[in-house]
């Protein structure tokens, strides 16, 4: 699950992991009351707006309806103007960004709706660095990445130059120890204070990815002011949805607003559903078999609309549901049912089949393929229920003839 | 031969709700020798199970049977009293990390997890735990591990399967079935199927089982089945490369899958450019690895790598 900056940010200020000040807003006027006090605060007249969406690359995406605004947009006009200038320009500012759309290179080009604004104090910087926790599969463990190259993409550094990303492996049974944090400092150049400061920070907050059960804390740019000090003026957070049920504090903070919304049906339903670009549905059991039905659908020439895996015992309920959610993407041409039963009967699918079809009315062909465990009967129930149902002996076979059918 | 499990493994299983209950029972129908169970609030009393034998499983039974299992309240007394040198897992997610760590303590040579979403962390911690123990990991979230005609521990459909010298290996549970279902219908049958299971940290790879099957005389060639993310299969096909004489065909499912996109398994998942099906398959390709197109090219691949 991930989170928006401005709710990482609270979660680190409250371990105490220094943040900029700031204040999240909904609307021009929470936005422009947010302007004096914050000024007043920091004791600095610039402000920075940032926008809140589940993706990154927002300093530099721009929205559709106001091309020439950023997502990131620094408020500079107090510095001679006051307060009332800021205020003047944040709102403005608000204005355009609430309720738009801005692409970024991670939103895709449809982009995302701006529904939340933060507001930050500005900040001095000296030095901008990158900091993260993220598990190492390889070693099975969390790992801390930090590098020099701050506010640049880290995919980025470490195709051009890996050498600049340094790694310590975080004992699940120890935490990350005192020498492992003062080797980064002194990999990163980091001295005086700030060495003692950074220290104390990332021991911290791989504490917290632990504590938290994050899949990924990243902090881009981990900033050293004038001043010295080492400060998060970025905050990125995600969870493991395994370990939600642990964490009720931060399931809350969830934003279906950010969700798509037939992966959130899909989800209070039990199953697993992304959407993708293509005309052909599919509703496959197992998550290997779901990626793998795609792929071969791609691989006889169509595209796959989503990826859907009912799981490994399926309702008759389940399966109309699912049925639901891929007929309401308006691109479905055609549905590929792929169904290798092991504990699920291929009767029970092949039941839920039947049902869901009369359920929903479908109007686009259906191409099923049923194996395992009761398969003749499974084929039985379904030629005898009278449908327009094509039915496939393979997994290829049935990718192809749902092809032929939403081509002709 | 085989590996990890054969005619002599005796089972206990961990995690007695509905799932448990039911895949116990299918277990015992096809020759699996279950011989306890551990259920801290159930301890002293046993459970019974009967049925029509499944005659795809150990040969050579009566077509019913009638097995009474008892019930332990730790693993360490149910080894005690049984014997048993594998468990199965089957306990709940947010305790299962905690049951793994009791069965390696009790000094369970094979555990199986089946329990799909346990916490990464606990998983984290479980691997730690196991350092230094003898105990062997697999799962979670995998179908269990199956040697035709000796022992099926997990939920697999035993009736697929038929013995021979195929190996498999697989990250994905419906994935093997495909891969064996494919070997069966050949001709070629499986020495052992093993579900490594699709979660980001598990207790055994692709390296440890391929490992196995080259130790193991009886197996002839190996299908190892891998999907996006992480870079298992990159290491596998280096060991393939190195250290393995037996033909070795693959499937890497994926290819179309979005970055950024969680496939389902915790563990699929391509990010920041790492865990693509491309440098999957050329790295497996380059290591000699027969790679199926489709996957149900799988057998075809096996039969063209065994030449």
């Amino acid at each position: 699950m991930k989170i928006h900056e401005y709710q990482a940010k609270e979660i680190m200020a409250s371990r105490g992991i220094p943040v900029p000040a700031g204040t999240m807003a909904t609307t021009v006027d929470e936005a422009v009351a947010a302007v004096a006090a914050l000024i007043e605060r920091s004791r600095d007249p610039v402000v920075v707006v940032k926008s809140q969406i589940h993706a990154g690359g927002r300093g530099k995406g721009t929205f559709k309806e106001h091309p020439e605004v950023r997502g990131v947009n620094v408020v500079t006009a107090g510095i001679e103007g006051g307060v009332s200038a800021a205020e003047a320009r944040v709102k403005e500012l608000a204005g355009q960004m609430l309720g738009s759309t801005l692409v970024t290179v991670q939103t895709g080009p449809e982009g995302k709706t701006v529904n939340r604004l933060y507001l930050e104090q500005g900040i001095d910087i000296d030095r901008e660095l990158y900091l993260a926790v993220l598990l190492d599969r390889s070693t099975s463990r969390n790992i801390v990445m930090a590098s020099t190259e701050g506010g640049v993409e880290i995919e980025r550094v470490a195709e051009e130059t890996p050498e600049k990303i340094l790694r310590a492996e975080v004992d699940p049974a120890i935490g990350l120890a005192d020498f492992q944090a003062n080797a980064l400092a002194r990999g990163l150049d980091i001295t005086g204070d700030s060495a003692a400061q950074f220290v104390e920070f990332v021991k911290t907050l791989s504490r917290t990815a632990a504590d938290l059960d994050t899949d990924l804390v990243e902090i881009n740019p981990l900033v050293i002011t004038t001043a010295g000090e080492v400060i998060a003026l970025d905050g990125k957070m995600a969870f493991d949805d395994n370990a939600l049920f642990r964490h009720p504090e931060i399931a809350a903070m969830r934003d279906d607003t950010e969700e798509d919304p037939a992966e959130l049906a899909a989800k209070d339903a039990g199953l697993n559903y992304i959407k993708l670009d293509g005309t052909i549905g599919c509703l496959v059991n197992g998550a290997g078999l779901a990626m793998a039905t795609m792929d071969t659908i791609k691989h006889v020439g169509g595209e796959p609309a989503n990826f859907l895996d009912v799981g490994g015992g399926a309702t008759e309920e389940q399966v109309t549901q699912a049925f639901q959610i891929i007929t309401s993407d308006p691109n479905v041409e055609g549905i590929f049912v792929n169904i290798f039963g092991g504990i699920m009967r291929c009767d029970v699918i092949a039941a839920g089949i039947v049902q869901a079809v009369k359920n929903v009315a479908l109007q686009v062909p259906l191409v099923v393929r049923l194996e395992g465990t009761n398969v003749e009967e499974g084929k039985r129930i379904i030629d005898e229920a009278d449908l327009d149902v094509v039915s496939a002996a393979s997994l290829r076979e049935g990718a192809e003839k749902i092809l032929e059918l939403t081509r002709s | 031969m085989s590996i990890l499990v054969n005619k002599d493994t005796t089972v206990l299983v961990q995690g007695l709700g509905k799932t448990g209950q039911f895949h116990t029972d299918t277990a015992i129908a096809y020759g699996t020798r279950m011989v306890g169970a551990v259920h801290p609030t159930r301890a002293g009393t046993e459970f019974h199970f009967e049925g029509e034998t499944d005659h795809s499983g150990v040969p050579g039974r009566d077509d019913t049977y009638s097995v009474t299992i008892p019930i332990f309240a730790g693993v360490a007394e149910a080894v005690e009293a049984t014997g048993a040198n594998a468990s199965v897992v089957y306990v709940p997610p947010q305790f299962a990390a905690d049951a793994i760590m009791e069965a390696a303590a009790a000094g369970v040579e094979l555990v199986v997890a089946i329990t799909e979403g346990i916490p990464v962390a606990d998983m984290v911690r479980v691997k730690r735990y196991l350092e230094g123990k003898t105990t062997r990991l697999i799962g979670p979230n995998c179908p269990g591990v199956i040697t035709p005609g000796e022992c099926k521990i997990g939920i697999m459909p035993g009736y697929i399967h038929q013995r021979g010298k195929i190996g498999v290996v697989s990250r994905s549970g419906t994935l093997t079935y495909e891969a064996v279902h494919q070997v069966t219908q050949l001709g070629l049958g499986q020495t052992t199927a093993v579900g490594i299971g699709g979660d980001p940290v598990n207790g055994t790879n692709f390296v440890d089982v391929l490992r196995l099957f080259e130790a193991d005389p009886e197996t002839e060639g190996v299908i190892m089945i891998g999907e996006i993310g992480g870079t298992a299969e990159e290491e596998a096909a280096e060991i393939v490369a190195a250290e393995m004489s037996k033909p070795v065909a693959g499937f890497i499912a994926g290819t179309t899958a979005p970055p950024g996109k969680r496939m389902g398994h915790a563990g699929a998942i391509v990010s920041g450019g790492r865990g693509t099906a491309v440098a999957k398959i050329e790295a497996m390709q380059s290591a000699g690895i027969v790679i199926a197109e489709t996957p149900s090219d799988m057998g075809d691949a096996m039969a063209r790598a065994l030449g």
